[in-house]
């Protein structure tokens, strides 16, 4: 294949893993920028939605688009459900103080990881994609269900950044993160509001996981990559800034995908770690974040 | 944090630390071999807990990178004596030197974050060293790592070579180093340069209106408790003769934090008590289950919850107000 071509291949693969990482990256900015909780199990929610998705798509015989569509409403509901939960029983008894909530979702990180294991197995499984429609183009063919997991990601960022700036629900959410004791001075149930973006976050990584999980296998390892690509996105973005998070994520995934077909993939990883790491002790706000810590 | 005007430790709290160092001598007599080995191995590590207490529990910064700092340790000693030759002084050497000079360039860059940013950066950091020894991995072996053999693991001394794999050598050279450091420790809380640290983890602000080169003293502290981390991991690759990747990982940044945690932060004895612990709980879940992940999270988060200041600073707090 000459350049240009496998240039665009490099480019439409990490448009797929930008896709992909900047709604995980939203969860985790949402649950940050309102509670001021650093969820270092958000990985672990990713993973989860993968494990759902195959659990779900394994019950179903049929044909493999009902299992997925079951998947992607289902998954997210039930990662959702254990983030309340988790919220409800951990984080809000522990005053989001910021130190000890990350050792709390460190333990949390840990028990549902080595439940996955106990109960999914090692195993790497995959799900069916809901079509097996390849796109000719003129120099390779291109999976369509990957074309339509960068669409799906557009339509569910637009579809939270509506929530959050169009509706009463995003209104409060917004409400709390600006000051927190004033809203509930105006009768916000600040308790509540933390649990819903806790659990709305870790939907954002399950539907995240669902569309992954017909391209890449469920494992019970498979957090802990895309986690810290996500403190990458949303630090390289700003925390707390919807813009700055699809911004980096197109970004990070772009050269992710470009970088480690022309480089080996560990010293990308190395380079790219670093190089964000000195962005952040350089610019602690971000890229395009505005407001100082 | 209770004022305590007396700086020097005072001779209650020297007999207790005394005590537990003749107590740990005489348990490696007592002991039974399997339970002698697992002690060998926590007095150890919790000389990286103790290292990774100075910068969390009495400085306050909370680091999810010091893996890193306990994997230059292992890696500065064991390499050279792998691929060089070195003996053990020397190789022991350069691993306390690579550890406090990695502690240094991280510590000068970091230290321009605070809180969360610090968090994020040094895990980092450390996931970058760690992606480093399996990028070189035809010197290191990635994950599977180099075993150091028996030959080698000879600590040269005027009456003759000691053999470190011999499990009594093994532990009293491993309690030595324990008690060193302990010692430095202790002093060093008691000094004014801990209680300035301790005044920094409660108010940097007030701290620096005083005139206190707030970054230099937090600097000096990960310094120190890199080069105590780095010593750990020296001894770890000698006296158990194997170096590999896995150290480096994640996994052994949160374990200190966990160990220091359980134990009790800012307390001179947590550290110990908390891996001595942990390795036990571990060591009688996994008799019954292989899920022993499911334990350190269970304990993480009951410990956060339940008991904030750990074993030995509840018992600071309820009953024994002079436990440094």
């Amino acid at each position: 294949m000459a350049f240009g071509p496998y240039f665009l291949l490099a480019s439409l693969e990490g448009l797929v893993t930008a896709a992909v990482l900047s709604l995980m990256a939203l969860g985790l900015s949402l649950v940050f920028g309102v509670m001021r909780v650093v969820n270092v199990a958000h990985g672990e929610f990713y993973m989860l939605g993968a494990v759902v998705a195959w659990w779900v798509a394994s019950l179903l015989g049929g044909h493999p688009a009902i299992g997925f569509l079951l998947a992607l409403v289902i998954s997210p509901l039930v990662v959702a459900a254990i983030a309340f939960v988790a919220e409800r029983l951990v984080l809000s008894r522990l005053h989001y103080e910021p130190e000890a909530t990350i050792v709390a979702t460190i333990g949390l990180l840990y028990i549902i990881q080595q439940l996955a294991l106990t109960f999914y197995g090692p195993e790497a499984r995959p799900v069916q994609a809901p079509f097996n429609y390849r796109i000719s183009l003129p120099w390779f063919g291109y999976s369509a269900y990957k074309l339509s997991v960068i669409g799906f990601s557009v339509l569910m960022m637009l579809a939270t950044w509506l929530l959050l700036t169009r509706t009463k629900i995003g209104l409060i959410m917004r409400a709390t993160q600006f000051d927190r004791e004033t809203a509930q001075a105006f009768g916000i149930p600040v308790g509540r509001v933390y649990a819903g973006v806790f659990a709305l976050g870790a939907a954002l990584a399950a539907v995240a996981a669902v569309l992954i999980v017909p391209i890449q296998q469920a494992h019970y390892l498979m957090g802990l990559d895309p986690l810290l690509l996500s403190f990458i996105v949303v630090i390289i973005g700003g925390l707390g800034s919807l813009r700055g998070t699809v911004v980096a994520a197109v970004l990070i995934g772009l050269s992710d995908g470009i970088i480690s077909m022309f480089f080996s993939p560990t010293l990308a990883k190395m380079l790219a770690t670093l190089l964000v790491a000195l962005v952040l002790v350089f610019r602690p706000q971000g890229l395009f974040g505005t407001a100082a810590r | 944090m209770k004022i305590q005007t007396n700086l020097a430790p005072s001779a209650k709290s020297l007999a207790l630390h005394a005590g537990v160092v003749l107590l740990l001598l005489a348990l490696n007599f007592l002991l039974p071999e399997y339970h002698r080995g697992i002690f060998a191995r926590v007095l150890v590590l919790s000389v990286f807990a103790m290292g990774y207490n100075l910068a969390f529990g009495y400085t306050g910064l909370l680091s999810l990178g010091h893996a890193m700092f306990f994997a230059a340790g292992l890696y500065g000693a064991g390499l050279p004596i792998y691929h060089l030759g070195w003996n053990v002084w020397p190789a022991f050497g350069a691993g306390i030197l690579a550890g406090g000079a990695l502690a240094l360039v991280v510590g000068f860059l970091a230290l321009r974050t605070t809180g969360v940013a610090f968090m994020i950066v040094t895990l980092m950091f450390a996931q970058v060293f760690y992606l480093t020894t399996l990028y070189f991995t035809t010197y290191t072996r990635g994950e599977e790592g180099l075993v150091l053999p028996q030959a080698v693991r000879r600590l040269s001394l005027p009456d003759g070579p000691l053999d470190l794999s011999d499990p009594s050598t093994r532990y009293l050279v491993a309690l030595s180093l324990f008690t060193v450091v302990l010692a430095a420790i202790l002093f060093l809380v008691r000094a004014p340069y801990g209680r300035s640290l301790v005044a920094i983890r409660e108010n940097e602000e007030r701290m620096r209106m005083l005139g206190y080169d707030v970054f230099a003293n937090k600097l000096a502290a990960v310094v120190l408790s890199g080069t105590f981390c780095a010593a750990a991991g020296a001894a770890y690759g000698v006296l158990f003769g194997y170096v590999g990747s896995g150290f480096a990982s994640i996994q052994y940044s949160i374990l200190p934090l966990l160990w220091v945690l359980v134990g009790g932060a800012a307390t001179t004895l947590g550290p110990l008590i908390g891996t001595l612990f942990m390795f036990y709980v571990i060591d009688t879940a996994s008799s019954y289950t292989t899920a022993h992940l499911l334990v350190v999270g269970l304990v993480l988060i009951g410990v956060i919850l339940f008991f904030p200041k750990g074993i030995a600073g509840t018992v600071r707090e309820r009953w024994l107000r002079w436990l440094p």
